[in-house]
C-alpha cells in the first residue's frame, strides 16, 4: 500500500497561490448570490492569483478553466465554490490530478445546498458565500499533498433477502463467476412474488417465471444458499467485510432431507392444526412443513412451538420412522453461526404489507369477508388454500365483490406515500376475480396511476371488461342494510366525486388493496449494515437519481422495495444494478479510500494511552519499547475522535488537521 | 496551544446579526442540511458550516477558538445515539460536550450559545428549525462579549 | 373515591333522569361526587358554532374553578365531556387560544394549567370500580333483557382514551355485568341528528329513522345511551321517524339501567319521566324492581 502522505512533494514548499472558482450553477446560485461580487472579493483576498466565475464549473469548458490556470499561472490551491462536495468533490479532485498536482490541494465550498437554495436574503447569501470562500482559501493553503489509500477488493459477495431482488442480484453475479451468500430469513427464498398467481399488465403466472430462478439459486455452483438465516454481525469496510451469519434450527439435517415430504404425512397430526404463514393464515399447516411446493431449497421445517416432540418428548415420533434411514429429522439441532467474508454486500430485503385493521373504518378483522389484497392473491393462486377458488368464509363464491385503493396509502392518518404497486395489482385481481366467478368488481379509487409499459392499456382493458371503477375514497365498510337489498352484504359507502354523490353499494366480497411499508425491523437492519434511512423508514440511497442503489457505505447496495415501493420490474432492474456496481467494483480488483486517516507524531506522543480505548476499530495500539501509541492506517477508518483527545495534540488526522479546521474556524469568523 | 491575535469589532446590539459557527458530521447532519437545499427550504443565514467527518472529530477547542474569534453561537451536529457511522464517535462527542458545558459555564457563555443535536440525514427540517431557533435564541442574547475593552490583556489567555 | 362533579345545564333539564340515577348508580357504589361550585355553561353548541374563543373561555372558567379541588372531574353529559376535553387541547396545542383564554380568566383572578382531568362516568365506572365490584353490587339482575348500545359520537371521539374509538365496548361491559344481553348494534357511534332535528328536520329524522330501525332489526328491547341529546332525539321523534308502523322503543340514560341493577327505586332513577316506558319490557322479562 502507498504512502498515504507524500512528504517529498515539492508543491507543498512552495507559497501557496490559490485559484478561486465560483460556480453561477446557472441560476441555482447565481439567482440568489452576487457571483461576481464573490469573484471580486475572493481575488483580493491575500494568497489569491486567479479568481473567476463561470457559468457550469463542473462543465468540460469549466473544467479546462481551473487546468489552464494551473499550467499558466502557476495556481498551486484550488477553491471551487459551488454545490456539495458529496457530488463534485471527486470530478474537481480529477481536474487537479489531471494538471498534476495534488488532489488534495482542493477545497470545495458548498455555496448551492448550504446557501443559496436555503435562503431568500441576496445580500445576506452574498456575505455568507464571502465568508465560507475566505475559509477555503486560508484552509486550501495549509493542505498537505496526500494519496488515497488502495485496499484490494474479496470478490465474494453478500446478498440479503431472497425475494426476486436478491435472487435476480444473486444469478447475475454468481453467472459472472463471484461467489455469492444469498441469506434468507424465511425457510424459502421467493419472497412476496412466491405468492403470486399472475403479474400485471402480461397476466402471466408469477409461479411461471419465478420457480425457474429459484431453482437456479438452488443449484448454482456459485451461489451458497443459507435459508431460515440472518446476519447478526458485520465488521470491516469497503472490499473487506466480516459478516456473521445466524442458521437458525430448522431441525432437519438440509443435506440429508430429499423434499419426500413423506415426514409431513406422516406426522401424528392427521390435519394441520396451526395458521399457515405462507397462505396468510388461510389454511392450516402441520408442525412439519414445506412453505409452499416449488419452495427452495425443498427442504422441510419443523416448527418447534407446535410440535409434540418439542412440547411433551413423548411423541411417537412417525415422523422420523417415515424418514427412515436417511435419518434427516434431528431434534437436537441448535443454532449455528457461520463467519463468511465478502467484499460488498447488496441489500434486497424487501417490505412488509400494511396492516388493514389500522384502518377501523373497513372492518379488517371485524367483517369476516373483509380480505387484504395479499389473502386475494393466495385465493386466486392454484397452490393456495383453496385451490385457485375465489370464494368467501363459507365456500360460496362472492356476486359482487369491492376493490377499496388507497388502504395504508396517500393518507395523513396512516402512510403518506403512494405505495405504487396498488393501483395496478388492484387491476389485475378485478380481472382475475371477475374471470374466475363472473361476479360484479368495484373499485374504489382516488386516482388511477397507471404509469408504465402495457400498463394504461391493461386498464383500458378493464374499462371494456366491464370492471366498475368508482372515484372516490371510499369512507366506510359496514354491514348495516337500509334497504332490504343490502341485506347480509358489506356495504361500501363512498362518495362518488365524478358523479357527485354518496353511493352506496353492497358486495359479497370486500379486498382491501393495502399499501406496502418499510420491514418492521429496518432501523436494526440499517444499524447492523451502518447505511441511513428516510424517515420513513426507506433505506437511503446515496443519491436519488444519479446513485439510486448505492449508499453512503461504500460497499454497501441496496435494490428492490427496501428502498421505496416498487414492481417486480423495477425492482428486478435494480437488482441488476446493484449487481453491477458490485462487479464494477470486483473488477478493479481494488478500491480507493479516502486517505482521512489518523497519525501520530511520535517526539510528540507523552504515552499517556488516553487514545487507545476510544478506538473502535482497535487501529491504536501500545508500543511498550518505545512508550508510544501507533496508529495502524489499515485499521484507522478516519473518524478523528482520537484526534480530538489526544492531550498533547500528537495525533493529527489527514484533511482534518487541528490547524487546518482552526484556519476554517477563523476564516469564516474573520471581518474582511 | 493557539496564540492568534484577535480581531474583535464592536458589536452593537441594533445592528447585531448572530454569527454562528457549526460543525457537521459528514454522514447525517451534513447531509440533511444538503437534503434541506434540494428540498429548498429557508432557513436563518447566520450559520457558517464546518464539515468534519465525525462529531467526534471536534475538539472543544474548536468551540473555544470561535467563541474566541467572534461567535456568538456554536452548533454541533451529529448522528442519533447507535447511528455513529464509526460506531460510538457520537458519544464521545456527547461526553465531551457535558465538560464542555461546565467550562463555558464558568466563563460566562451562556446555555444556549452552545448546543449539540442528533440529527440523521433524512431530517432536512429538523436543520432548518435547529438553525432558526438557535440564530433567534442567540439573538436574544445580545453579542457574545467576551472581552472586556479596557482588558485586552487578558485576550491570550481567553484564545487558549 | 370522590370526584368533583359537573352537572351541566342537561342535566338540570331535559336530562333530569339522567342526573337522577347518576347519582343513585354512584351512591350504590360508594364513590362521593362533589358539585362544583359556581358552574357555568360548558360552551357546547350555540358558543361553540357563533364564537369559539368565547366557548374555550367559557370551558376554560369550569376547568380553573375545578383545578382548585384537585380531584378528577365528571361530566357525564357527552357535549360537557367534549367541550371541556377539546379546551384543554386546544389550549395545550395552540398558544394564541391559550393566550387569550388565559387574559380572560385572568380578568375574573383565576388561572387554569391544565391539571385537572376531565373523566366520563364510563370511564369511571369501568376502570376505577370495575366490573368485578359491580356484578357483586347487583341486586336485581337484568336477566337477559335486550339492550342497544348507543354511544352517539361526541364521547369516544375523538378525545377519548378510555375506549376504542371505533368499537366502543364499555358500556357493553357495564351493563353485561349487570345482567343484561348486548344484541349487535353496528350504529353505536352513528350521528343522532344532534341539533338538525330543529334545523333540518328531514335529515335528522332520517338518522334517527335508522337508529331505531337497526335496534329493533336486531332485537333490542330498549336503547341504552350516555347523551342527553341523543336520548331526546330518540325518544321524542318516535313518531315522525317514519318507520312503518312506527317503533316504540324505551330510551334509557345507561345510568338508569344500571341503578336499577343496583336495587334503586324506579321513582328516585327518573324512570317514570320517560315517554316510553320500560315497565311492560320489565314485566314481560318478569325482572321485579324496587
Amino acid at each position: 500500500m502507498p504512502e498515504i502522505r507524500s512528504p517529498g512533494d515539492g508543491a507543498n514548499r512552495e507559497p501557496p497561490r490559490v485559484g478561486v472558482y465560483v460556480c453561477h450553477c446557472g441560476t441555482n446560485i447565481a439567482g440568489t448570490v452576487d457571483v461576481k461580487a464573490v469573484t471580486e472579493y475572493a481575488a483580493k483576498l491575500p494568497g489569491v492569483v486567479v479568481s473567476r466565475d463561470y457559468k457550469y464549473m463542473c462543465s468540460d469548458p469549466g473544467q479546462a478553466l481551473i487546468q489552464q490556470d494551473i499550467s499558466e499561472h502557476n495556481v498551486n490551491r484550488v477553491v471551487v465554490a459551488s454545490c456539495s462536495p458529496l457530488l463534485h468533490e471527486p470530478t474537481f479532485r480529477r481536474v487537479l490530478s489531471r494538471a498534476g498536482i495534488n488532489s488534495f490541494f482542493l477545497q470545495m465550498v458548498n455555496i448551492r445546498e448550504h446557501v443559496s437554495w436555503v435562503h431568500l436574503d441576496k445580500q445576506a447569501a452574498t456575505e455568507k458565500t464571502k465568508d465560507l470562500v475566505r475559509a477555503a482559501v486560508r484552509r486550501v493553503s495549509l493542505h498537505k499533498p496526500l494519496q488515497k489509500r488502495r485496499v484490494p477488493i474479496n470478490p465474494n459477495v453478500l446478498v440479503v433477502g431472497g425475494g426476486i431482488a436478491g435472487i435476480h442480484a444473486a444469478l447475475t453475479l454468481a453467472d459472472a463467476g463471484k461467489q455469492v451468500y444469498l441469506v434468507e430469513r424465511e425457510p424459502t427464498i421467493g419472497g412476496h412474488m412466491a405468492k403470486f398467481d399472475k403479474t400485471f399488465p402480461t397476466l402471466d403466472c408469477a409461479a411461471c417465471i419465478l420457480t425457474p430462478k429459484m431453482t437456479s439459486v438452488g443449484s448454482h455452483p456459485h451461489i451458497t444458499l443459507w435459508t431460515y438465516s440472518e446476519i447478526v454481525k458485520v465488521e470491516g469496510y469497503v472490499g473487506n467485510y466480516k459478516v456473521q451469519v445466524k442458521r437458525k434450527p430448522r431441525y432437519i439435517h438440509e443435506d440429508l432431507c430429499i423434499g419426500c415430504q413423506e415426514c409431513i404425512t406422516a406426522c401424528v397430526y392427521k390435519e394441520g392444526k396451526t395458521p399457515d404463514q405462507f397462505n396468510l393464515g388461510l389454511s392450516k399447516r402441520k408442525p412439519v412443513y414445506l412453505p409452499f411446493p416449488q419452495a427452495v431449497p425443498q427442504k422441510v421445517v419443523i416448527d418447534p412451538e407446535t410440535c409434540i416432540q418439542f412440547k411433551s418428548g413423548k411423541c411417537k415420533k412417525t415422523c422420523v420412522e417415515a424418514c427412515g434411514e436417511r435419518q434427516a429429522i434431528d431434534f437436537t439441532q441448535t443454532e449455528k453461526f457461520e463467519e463468511i467474508e465478502v467484499g460488498t454486500i447488496i441489500l434486497a430485503t424487501g417490505f412488509k404489507t400494511f396492516d388493514a385493521s389500522r384502518h377501523p373504518y373497513y372492518g379488517y378483522g371485524r367483517y369476516p369477508n373483509v380480505y387484504t389484497s395479499l389473502e386475494v392473491e393466495r385465493l386466486i393462486n392454484a397452490a393456495g388454500p383453496t385451490g385457485g377458488e375465489v370464494v368467501l368464509r363459507d365456500g360460496t363464491r362472492p356476486k359482487s365483490v369491492g376493490i377499496i385503493h388507497c388502504v395504508g396509502s396517500r393518507d395523513a392518518n396512516t402512510n403518506r406515500w403512494c405505495s405504487k404497486v396498488c393501483c395496478m395489482y388492484s387491476l389485475k385481481l378485478a380481472h382475475l376475480i371477475k374471470e374466475r366467478t363472473g361476479a360484479e368488481v368495484y373499485n374504489f379509487y382516488i386516482d388511477m396511476r397507471t404509469p408504465g409499459k402495457g400498463y394504461e392499456e391493461f386498464y383500458d382493458r378493464l374499462l371494456d371488461e366491464g370492471v366498475h371503477f368508482v372515484r372516490g375514497r371510499v369512507a366506510e365498510v359496514s354491514d348495516w342494510a337500509v334497504h332490504p337489498s343490502e341485506e347480509g352484504k358489506l356495504v361500501i359507502r363512498a362518495e362518488d366525486t365524478l358523479a357527485a354523490f354518496v353511493r352506496r353499494i353492497p358486495v359479497d366480497m370486500v379486498v382491501l388493496s393495502v399499501g406496502l411499508e418499510p420491514q418492521a425491523d429496518v432501523q436494526e437492519v440499517r444499524r447492523l449494515f451502518n447505511i441511513s434511512c428516510s424517515t420513513e423508514g426507506w433505506f437511503l440511497e446515496r443519491h436519488p437519481k444519479l446513485a439510486p442503489v448505492s449508499t453512503f457505505t461504500e460497499g454497501v447496495y441496496i435494490a428492490g422495495a427496501c428502498q421505496g415501493p416498487k414492481d417486480i420490474p423495477d425492482s428486478v432492474a435494480q437488482a441488476g444494478a446493484a449487481a453491477a456496481e458490485a462487479l464494477a467494483l470486483i473488477d478493479a480488483q481494488f478500491v480507493e479510500l479516502e486517505p482521512y486517516t489518523a497519525f501520530i507524531s511520535e517526539e510528540e506522543c507523552s504515552g499517556c494511552k488516553s487514545c487507545i480505548p476510544l478506538c473502535p476499530y482497535q487501529a491504536i495500539s501500545f508500543v511498550e519499547d518505545k512508550k508510544k501509541a501507533a496508529i495502524n492506517e489499515v485499521l484507522c477508518k478516519g473518524c478523528g475522535t482520537c484526534v480530538a483527545a489526544c492531550p498533547s495534540g500528537s495525533i493529527q488526522q489527514n484533511f482534518f488537521e487541528d490547524d487546518e479546521i482552526f484556519e476554517e474556524i477563523e476564516g469564516v469568523l474573520a471581518y474582511a | 496551544m493557539r496564540n492568534r491575535e484577535l480581531t474583535r469589532p464592536e458589536k452593537s446590539q441594533a445592528t447585531f446579526e448572530p454569527r454562528i459557527v457549526a460543525f457537521f458530521c459528514n454522514w447525517c447532519t451534513y447531509l440533511a442540511a444538503d437534503l434541506a437545499g434540494t428540498s429548498r427550504m429557508k432557513y436563518s443565514p447566520n450559520v457558517r458550516v464546518i464539515r468534519v467527518m465525525c462529531s467526534g472529530r471536534v475538539d472543544p477547542q474548536f468551540v473555544l477558538d470561535a467563541f474566541a474569534h467572534g461567535a456568538d453561537g456554536v452548533f454541533i451536529g451529529g448522528c442519533h445515539p447507535g447511528d455513529c457511522h464509526y460506531q460510538e464517535g457520537n458519544y464521545k462527542t456527547l461526553r465531551r460536550f457535558h465538560l464542555l458545558k461546565r467550562v463555558l459555564q464558568q466563563m460566562g457563555i451562556e446555555d444556549e450559545r452552545c448546543r449539540l443535536e442528533w440529527i440523521s440525514a433524512a431530517e432536512a427540517d429538523r436543520v432548518r428549525s435547529t438553525i432558526n431557533d438557535m440564530v433567534e435564541k442567540v439573538r436574544a442574547l445580545g453579542p457574545l462579549d467576551l472581552i472586556p475593552t479596557e482588558d485586552k490583556v487578558s485576550a491570550e489567555e481567553v484564545a487558549v | 373515591m370522590k370526584y368533583t362533579y359537573y352537572p351541566g345545564c342537561s342535566l338540570r333539564g331535559t336530562g333530569r333522569a339522567y342526573e337522577e340515577s347518576l347519582l343513585a348508580v354512584f351512591r350504590a357504589l360508594d364513590i362521593e361526587l362533589e358539585e362544583l361550585e359556581d358552574w357555568n355553561c360548558c360552551g357546547a353548541t350555540t358558543y361553540l358554532s357563533v364564537d369559539e374563543l368565547t366557548s374555550y373561555a367559557l370551558a376554560a372558567r369550569n376547568l380553573a374553578l375545578a383545578e382548585r379541588e384537585h380531584r378528577d372531574v365528571i361530566a357525564p353529559c357527552a357535549a360537557c365531556y367534549l367541550v371541556l376535553n377539546k379546551t384543554q387541547r386546544y389550549m395545550h396545542d395552540y398558544p394564541d387560544i391559550k393566550l387569550v383564554v388565559t387574559r380572560a380568566l385572568a380578568a375574573i383572578g383565576l388561572t387554569c394549567e391544565d391539571h385537572v382531568r376531565v373523566r366520563h362516568p364510563l370511564d369511571i365506572l369501568l376502570h376505577e370500580v370495575g366490573l368485578k365490584t359491580i356484578a357483586e353490587k347487583v341486586k336485581i339482575p337484568l336477566k337477559g333483557l335486550k339492550v342497544a348500545p348507543y354511544y352517539g359520537c361526541q364521547i369516544v371521539r375523538p378525545y377519548a382514551t378510555f375506549d376504542d374509538q371505533h368499537n366502543p365496548t364499555s358500556m357493553d361491559r357495564l351493563l353485561e355485568a349487570c345482567g343484561a344481553k348486548i344484541v349487535y348494534y353496528p350504529l353505536k357511534t352513528r350521528c343522532c341528528g344532534g341539533s338538525q332535528k330543529g334545523t333540518l328536520p328531514e335529515i335528522g329524522l332520517d338518522l334517527i329513522h335508522y337508529l331505531l330501525s337497526e335496534a329493533q332489526k336486531n332485537g333490542a328491547e330498549v336503547i341504552a345511551t350516555v347523551c342527553p341529546l341523543c336520548q331526546f332525539n330518540l325518544e321524542c321523534f318516535q313518531k315522525e321517524a317514519g318507520n312503518h308502523p312506527p317503533i316504540s322503543m324505551p330510551v334509557l340514560y345507561f345510568t338508569q339501567l344500571m341503578a336499577l341493577a343496583l336495587g334503586a327505586s324506579a321513582k328516585t332513577i327518573g324512570l317514570q319521566r320517560s315517554l316510553v316506558s320500560i315497565a311492560p319490557v320489565l314485566a314481560k322479562k318478569e325482572i321485579a324492581y324496587a
